[in-house]
């Protein structure tokens, strides 16, 4: 008895010293590109993108400085960028990799209307045809070009009548559908985007956020007097930060500074996509919602959820949306779930200061510094390739290649969630059941692994259906008989010429 | 001790008082007043029972299916989770005997054990079947598995209600009443330690300190 007692207060003292250091260890350093896992544990992961090149004006050989920049627009190998502080718009036309030549410079337009000088454009658009669509806001105005830069056309303040009409048209940033109608978003206007016709007149709000308050609130201004309820804040639904129309013609609206229990319950998205009734249809199936990092400690003196300020659609329906806050970058795929997190607050390359633009050519993106005052080139790497190569090869069907992808992505970086469910997605439309079913299971994606189960458990019924039946007569037909027997045997026992 | 174990009649005893909780899940007020009064429960079957329930609620974490439970086993400490169930349990039997004994009740501790024992007898009985049942099911299908993981609390929650009556002999009314003091009466029981510990924990830093302050001085 004694033993024990010794032994046990041994291996208490043990666990006791061994527990020390563990509670010494201390946060190490994040990886620059990381993940977040099923559990919404931080994991490290291999660079998903790298900076080419940080580009300043003098690097693009202009003689003037950016001057706090605010919009950036790309299409095809044409990169726009709205100089909002000088008052000009710079369009560079990408020649290599890490080339790109001064195609114009303009600070004025051409005929048709008096003011002709722009006047802190924030914004730029440029339809398929080739029309140039700029948010004026220093002349209240959204301007529609041609290519040449010939005034076409003039979109003003919204005639409705929740528009004071007597105040100052501010447009910050806007889309242009294929059909000529414009999106736009204007300062102190809450009640959507502010949609035009292609002929420039207003046809009405869309996609309005809805509208969130707690109870208390409620109840306070219920009791509250005409003054004390003026002082309150109001409930009003919140204004986008930025728009982005993706290639199928949704618009990706995302609102920063929203409330943080908001965010977590659901009650406000950070991102929402917008069909052309304005109501989201953003597909949320991931663990988390799509709302930036899930944990903001007060480190650094930042503050508060991530505040998105721009956000990107891909080709292949990744869509990149840039934090303000904490100058990072969030990839999501199609199903809202995290495809990569980089990025940071500094000085650094690939680092921002106060970051306000995003877009992408191909699969490289193009990061807009309005305090930095330049434009960051954001190449993916073969890790970085290597997913998107998945993605897409799945998309297009092709499911073996894109499962063999998977497996390359793995072996790169075995934390990363994304890779376990592609591989079983892969293996699943091979009809290979059962290996999917254990992918899935790693990464406890219950959805998948229910679609791979039940056609695994249909399979095995089919294959074993002779001994199912077996069983299930032997089941029924032995208890039966051994009592049909029993019967039998009483009936024997008890029948009269055996009896002596 | 080792005598009686090597009788063949203390098995007989043991597996008779052992099948006699099954007895109990469908017949809750007569079996719950055999139980002690015709003294057909044993306190090894009632061991078996409560050993049954706590190990079976381990066994579910890694044996079901992860469509129902998800375990972050970074944060299993595998005696916590025993001690989820087994602490508020022996504290309300605790609770509960201190009560009734001041108000009538017939029940003495080991038989508000026993009896409690007994109570959680569909647990197992159910959660072992339903556990391997998970293994089998769809997200579709989830539905099934909730239902009757839910059904089997609710049982042993009734057989919990119906046997404090029985073992007290309370009438229902001052049964529920009982029960829901016995839970006030757990908090008590949780406040007092919470004291006595904090208490014990500022006496040890005391003579720490004290030993401490010698240490320096010499």
């Amino acid at each position: 008895m004694k033993k024990i007692i010794k032994t046990v207060g041994a291996l208490a003292l043990t666990a006791v010293i061994a527990g020390i250091p563990a509670v010494s260890v201390s946060a190490k350093e994040r990886s620059y590109t990381y993940n977040y896992d099923y559990w919404g544990d931080v994991q490290d992961s291999p660079d998903f993108y790298t900076v080419t090149r940080v580009y300043t004006a003098s690097d693009l050989g202009l003689d003037v400085n950016f001057k706090s920049p605010e919009g950036m627009f790309i299409q095809g190998d044409m990169v726009y960028i709205c100089d909002t502080g000088n008052n000009r718009i710079v369009q560079l036309q990408r020649t290599g990799t890490e080339q790109f030549e001064i195609y114009r410079i303009f600070d004025q337009i051409k005929g048709g209307t008096d003011v002709k000088n722009l006047s802190g454009p924030t914004d730029i658009a440029v339809s398929e045809e080739g029309d140039i669509y700029i948010c004026d806001k220093g002349n209240a105005r959204i301007l529609k070009l041609d290519s040449d830069l010939n005034y076409l056309l003039q979109f003003d303040l919204p005639v409705d009548s929740t528009v004071n009409p007597d105040s100052t048209f501010q447009p910050s940033k806007l889309v242009v559908d294929t059909a000529g109608r414009v999106y736009c978003i204007a300062t102190s206007i809450n009640q959507g985007l502010c949609k035009y016709e292609a002929d420039g007149t207003f046809s009405g709000f869309v996609g309005a956020t809805p509208v969130t308050y707690d109870w208390m609130d409620y109840i306070w201004k219920k009791f509250a007097t005409q003054e004390q309820r003026q002082r309150m804040v109001s409930f009003v639904p919140t204004a986008y930060d930025n728009i982005y129309m993706d290639q199928e013609g949704f618009i990706y609206a995302c609102a920063g500074g929203q409330d943080e229990n908001d965010l977590d319950s659901g009650a406000a998205d950070a991102v929402r996509k917008l069909n052309l009734m304005g109501s989201d249809i953003l597909v949320q199936n991931g663990e988390y919602p799509v709302y930036g990092d899930l944990y903001w400690g007060e480190g650094g003196g930042f503050e508060g959820p991530s505040w998105f300020t721009d956000v990107t659609v891909l080709e292949n329906d990744i869509y990149v949306c840039l934090d303000k806050n904490r100058g990072r970058l969030f990839g999501y795929d199609d199903q809202g779930k995290t495809v990569f997190c980089f990025g940071g607050n500094g000085n650094m390359d690939g680092y921002f200061r106060l970051p306000t633009a995003i877009d992408h050519m191909g699969h490289d993106l193009f990061v807009l510094d309005s305090l930095d005052c330049s434009m960051t080139l954001f190449t993916p790497t073969e890790f970085g390739e290597l997913v998107y190569d998945a993605i897409e090869q799945f998309d297009e069907g092709d499911y073996n290649t894109s499962g063999e992808s998977w497996r390359q992505v793995m072996e790169l970086d075995g934390n990363y969630d994304l890779a376990y469910i592609g591989i079983g997605r892969s293996l699943l439309r091979q009809e290979r059941y059962r290996e999917a079913m254990d992918y899935f299971e790693l990464k406890y994606d219950d959805e998948n692994y229910s679609k791979a189960y039940k056609q695994y458990r249909k399979e095995w019924v089919e294959d074993h259906i002779v001994i199912i039946v077996i069983v299930i007569l032997v089941l029924f037909l032995v208890p039966l008989s051994i009592g049909r027997i029993k019967e039998i045997k009483h009936e024997i026992d008890i029948a009269d010429i055996f009896r002596t | 001790m080792i005598a009686a174990l090597k009788k063949k009649e203390t098995y007989q005893r043991y597996l008779k008082s052992l099948k006699f909780a099954l007895y109990c899940t469908t017949h809750p007020l007569d079996g719950f007043w055999d139980l002690t009064h015709e003294k057909r429960g044993t306190y090894a079957a009632a061991n078996t029972i409560l050993f049954l329930t706590l190990f079976i609620r381990v066994l579910k974490l890694r044996y079901t299916s992860f469509i129902f439970v998800t375990v972050y086993w970074e944060d299993i400490n595998i005696f916590l989770y025993i001690a989820s169930v087994a602490f508020p349990l022996a504290m309300f039997i605790l609770g509960n005997w201190g009560l009734t004994t001041l108000f009538d009740g017939k029940g003495r501790l080991g038989q508000v054990y026993m009896a409690s024992c007994y109570a959680l007898t569909p647990y197992p009985l159910m959660q072992i079947p339903l556990m391997i049942f998970s293994n089998f099911v769809t997200v579709d299908e989830a539905e099934f598995y909730s239902a009757l993981s839910a059904i089997s609390l609710v049982w042993a929650a009734l057989l919990f209600v119906a046997a404090m009556g029985q073992i007290h002999e309370f009438s229902a009314g001052k049964n529920i009443l009982f029960i829901i003091f016995s839970l006030f009466a757990m908090l008590v029981i949780v406040f007092i330690l919470l004291l006595f510990f904090s208490m014990i924990s500022q006496g040890v830093a005391y003579f720490i300190s004290l030993g401490r302050e010698i240490m320096f001085r010499l």
